[in-house]
């Protein structure tokens, strides 16, 4: 049991994160109905920005973490959102009108530049970041020695992500924009003839996506400790399998589909087998769609003719 | 005007300093005193201003002069001026290269204000040529006889032949895939799942029942296929992007499987030993294995390692034509007919009572074997097998060949992986550039030919054309 809460707790923190990364994929798939590959890299680059930022804050002689954590975290989050909107602007704008496949190569040829961008840049070799905020909170201690607990961390990336998660609800639920997004979403050319922008509406939901990306990363850094050029892939692929989980196009359907994809995750490593545990993931995946074609909260689509 | 274009070329030097200026401006390094900090700000400095110098005349130009121009500036650029890093000389012979392909192109075309100018006659023939060269027949038929005389040419050195060795492999592969993507439009992210698994199916044969190339072709085909099928039975239901994600998710399962199973595999070591193919029993070595004849003592002729390299890329070319010429004539067949008519409408094709599970599930294990297949040659051809050689990357690159080559235009599929496998090879001199070049090259063609180089989806059937005049 004890064993059992610890990789609850482990589990529900890898979901939090993934599920940030998800809303990305969900959203710019609701909007406009492609798989934005590059998006897994925006959250490597928000993290490798955290990792950089921090290392070069300290240097220079910012003495308390707590400081130079948060401006990290806003300057990430910033550029991050700009890296966000300038890949659409380059890479899918343009392809608006083509056949759907276009945009899907343009993204995999933008993911494909962005992690040979960054590795040339700043190497090959893994960024290391000194640990911050060490300590945790023992909630169980077992009578062999094996205790529970909960470190301060994981319990600042969950409060964090409930906390994004109920704004960007609002934000797409109750704001002008939102109801825009969802405008767009049903219809575009409807949305732009009531006086919509849906070019600067899309923008924004990259913009959205992206800085929950980097916030993901943020996390991500402080919680590992570690960084690579090639890490957005795996955290990208994971995340966008959650996105499908739950239903694409559905936010609370990506929320919880990165939190069964953490935990299957966490649970497959921690009671089976830890290397087949990306397997378990992908293979879940499968099942729910065999059972669930269109995802756990994913609306059938009506096809009209 | 003028003010408002300052102002927007310097936004856009604004927004790439603030890119460029986190990852591209400082650097860290985890060093064994400490962390060590290099900064590199000129660099962000020089590119935020060629990028305002780009960015303005981009708008002052119009718009048929701009490809020469920025071909022009971005040659003369990498000639003359001093970059800071060689990070942005690539860049700018990059894009050099690319606007000078695309304006010639447009050029040759007679779009935009600056045609090539030509005596009408050569511009007559010229046109000609194109009109030809757009037809297909003609130009493939010259092509398979380059292909088929090639290796007896003083161009053939050990290096061409192991490069077109290559690129041949890709074009069977992307052949094959054109099946799924090109003739029944599914989308297929883990096309290097079945690759791998015709790979490893001969290896180990041959490691473990000591089975030759010949006899493990169609067997690895057939495993490919019949895995293919497996997983399509209940998959295809799904709609489209969904079925794109399961199969980029097998992909990954086979190649997690193949790293994982190190009882079967050997884990990420690979297998090695993996034997090369014969000829109907004669071995291309010096020395035969026991019971078997080597080619040169069958025709008497001395040894030379060239051999083999030659004999690979015939058994590589054959199996390529094969496979080409079975999918040309497939799409012909009714099943080819009914792919279309799937492709071009899912409703319409089943309301006229296809079966379209049937046929989906068709392309699919179709397009299998083929990578079955292939996977087995690439295994013998290597002589070495391993999980790396079959990444996402793997799949990535061959759909971009599949979709730069114009969905469903075989020539156009077999220009373009001569293309991506030939390009990175010129470029080895900036071999860490290559992938940085190939992305940036796969968002680019897209960008401006959406339809890929060569573009077909032309019906293979046409209704008659209605008669004129009449009422």
């Amino acid at each position: 049991m004890a064993y059992f809460l610890q990789q609850l707790i482990n589990g529900l923190t890898l979901g939090a994160v993934y599920g940030l990364i998800a809303i990305g994929y969900t959203m710019v798939y609701g909007i406009i109905g492609m798989i934005n590959f590059a998006h897994g890299e925006i959250y490597m680059i928000g993290a490798f920005i955290t990792v950089i930022g921090y290392t070069v804050l300290t240097a220079a002689g910012v003495g308390s973490a707590g400081v130079a954590l948060s401006i990290m975290l806003v300057v990430s989050i910033l550029v991050t959102s700009l890296y966000g909107w300038s890949v659409e602007r380059v890479a899918y704008r343009p392809l608006r009108h083509a056949s759907r496949l276009a945009p899907l190569i343009s993204a995999i040829g933008m993911s494909v530049l962005l992690q040979n961008y960054v590795q040339l840049l700043q190497g090959a070799r893994v960024k290391t970041m000194q640990p911050v905020f060490p300590g945790d909170i023992i909630l169980w201690r077992r009578a062999d020695g094996f205790t529970v607990s909960i470190s301060y961390l994981q319990i600042a990336i969950l409060v964090l992500t409930v906390v994004l998660m109920a704004g960007v609800s609002l934000l797409v639920g109750r704001t002008g924009l939102g109801r825009a997004q969802r405008a767009c979403e049903q219809d575009k050319t409807m949305a732009a003839l009531v006086g919509i922008n849906v070019d600067r509406t899309i923008s924004t939901t990259f913009i959205i996506g992206a800085a929950l990306a980097a916030v993901a990363g943020f996390m991500v850094t402080l919680y590992y400790g570690v960084v690579d050029f090639f890490m957005g892939f795996m955290a990208g692929m994971k995340a966008f399998a959650a996105a499908v989980l739950g239903g694409i196009g559905s936010l609370p359907g990506a929320m919880i589909g990165g939190i069964m994809i953490g935990l299957i995750e966490s649970f497959w490593g921690g009671y089976l087998n830890a290397s087949y545990k990306d397997v378990a993931v992908f293979g879940v995946l499968m099942l729910v769609l065999l059972i669930r074609p269109n995802g756990l909260f994913g609306r059938p689509e009506i096809e009209k003719v | 005007m003028v003010r408002g274009r300052i102002r927007d070329a310097l936004m856009t030097a604004a927004i790439v300093a603030v890119l460029a200026l986190p990852l591209a401006g400082v650097r860290t390094e985890d060093g064994l005193d400490g962390t060590l900090i290099e900064w590199r700000l000129g660099a962000v400095a020089v590119a935020a201003f060629l990028v305002f110098c780009g960015r303005l005349l981009w708008g002052w130009i119009d718009e048929d002069r701009r490809l020469g121009f920025v071909a022009l500036t971005g040659g003369v650029a990498a000639l003359v001026a001093p970059f800071p890093t060689e990070f942005l000389r690539v860049a700018a012979v990059g894009i050099g290269f690319l606007s000078a392909g695309k304006a010639l192109f447009l050029a040759a075309r007679g779009q935009g204000r600056h045609r090539i100018v030509m005596p009408p006659r050569v511009a007559h023939l010229a046109a000609r040529g194109i009109a030809k060269w757009r037809k297909p027949a003609p130009a493939s038929w010259l092509l398979i006889a380059a292909a088929l005389i090639f290796p007896l040419t003083p161009l053939a050195s050990r290096y061409a032949l192991d490069v077109s060795i290559m690129a041949l492999t890709y074009v069977m592969l992307g052949w094959g895939l054109n099946i799924t993507v090109g003739f029944a439009g599914l989308l297929d992210l883990g096309y290097a799942g079945f690759y791998a698994l015709g790979a490893y199916c001969y290896a180990l044969l041959a490691q473990d029942m000591g089975l030759g190339f010949w006899q493990c072709l169609p067997l690895a085909g057939l495993l490919a296929a019949g895995a293919a099928l497996i997983l399509g039975f209940p998959v295809l239901r799904l709609r489209g992007d969904y079925f794109a994600v399961v199969t980029l998710g097998f992909g990954e399962v086979v190649r997690l499987v193949l790293i994982n199973w190190v009882d079967l595999t050997n884990g990420p070591n690979g297998v090695a030993g993996v034997p090369r193919p014969t000829l109907f029993g004669l071995e291309f070595a010096r020395h035969a294995r026991d019971g078997h004849q080597t080619f040169s003592g069958f025709f008497g002729v001395p040894f030379d390692p060239a051999q083999r390299v030659v004999f690979l890329y015939y058994v590589i070319l054959f199996l390529a034509l094969a496979v080409g010429f079975l999918t040309a004539r497939l799409r012909r067949l009714p099943l080819g007919r009914a792919w279309e008519s799937f492709r071009e409408d899912e409703i319409a094709c089943a309301s006229l009572g296809i079966n379209s599970t049937g046929i989906k599930l068709a392309a699919y294990g179709l397009a299998a074997l083929v990578a079955g297949m292939a996977g087995a040659f690439f295994a013998a051809s290597q002589g070495f097998v391993s999980p790396e050689s079959f990444t996402f990357t793997e799949s990535a690159t061959i759909l971009a060949i599949v979709i730069l080559g114009g969905v469903g235009h075989p020539l156009g599929i077999a220009l373009a992986s001569i293309f991506i496998i030939g390009m990175p090879e010129l470029f080895r001199g900036f071999a860490q550039y290559r992938m940085l070049a190939f992305g940036m090259g796969m968002v680019l063609i897209m960008v401006w030919r959406p339809g890929g180089l060569m573009s077909a989806r032309d019906a293979t059937v046409r209704l008659p054309p209605e008669k004129t005049g009449g009422a």
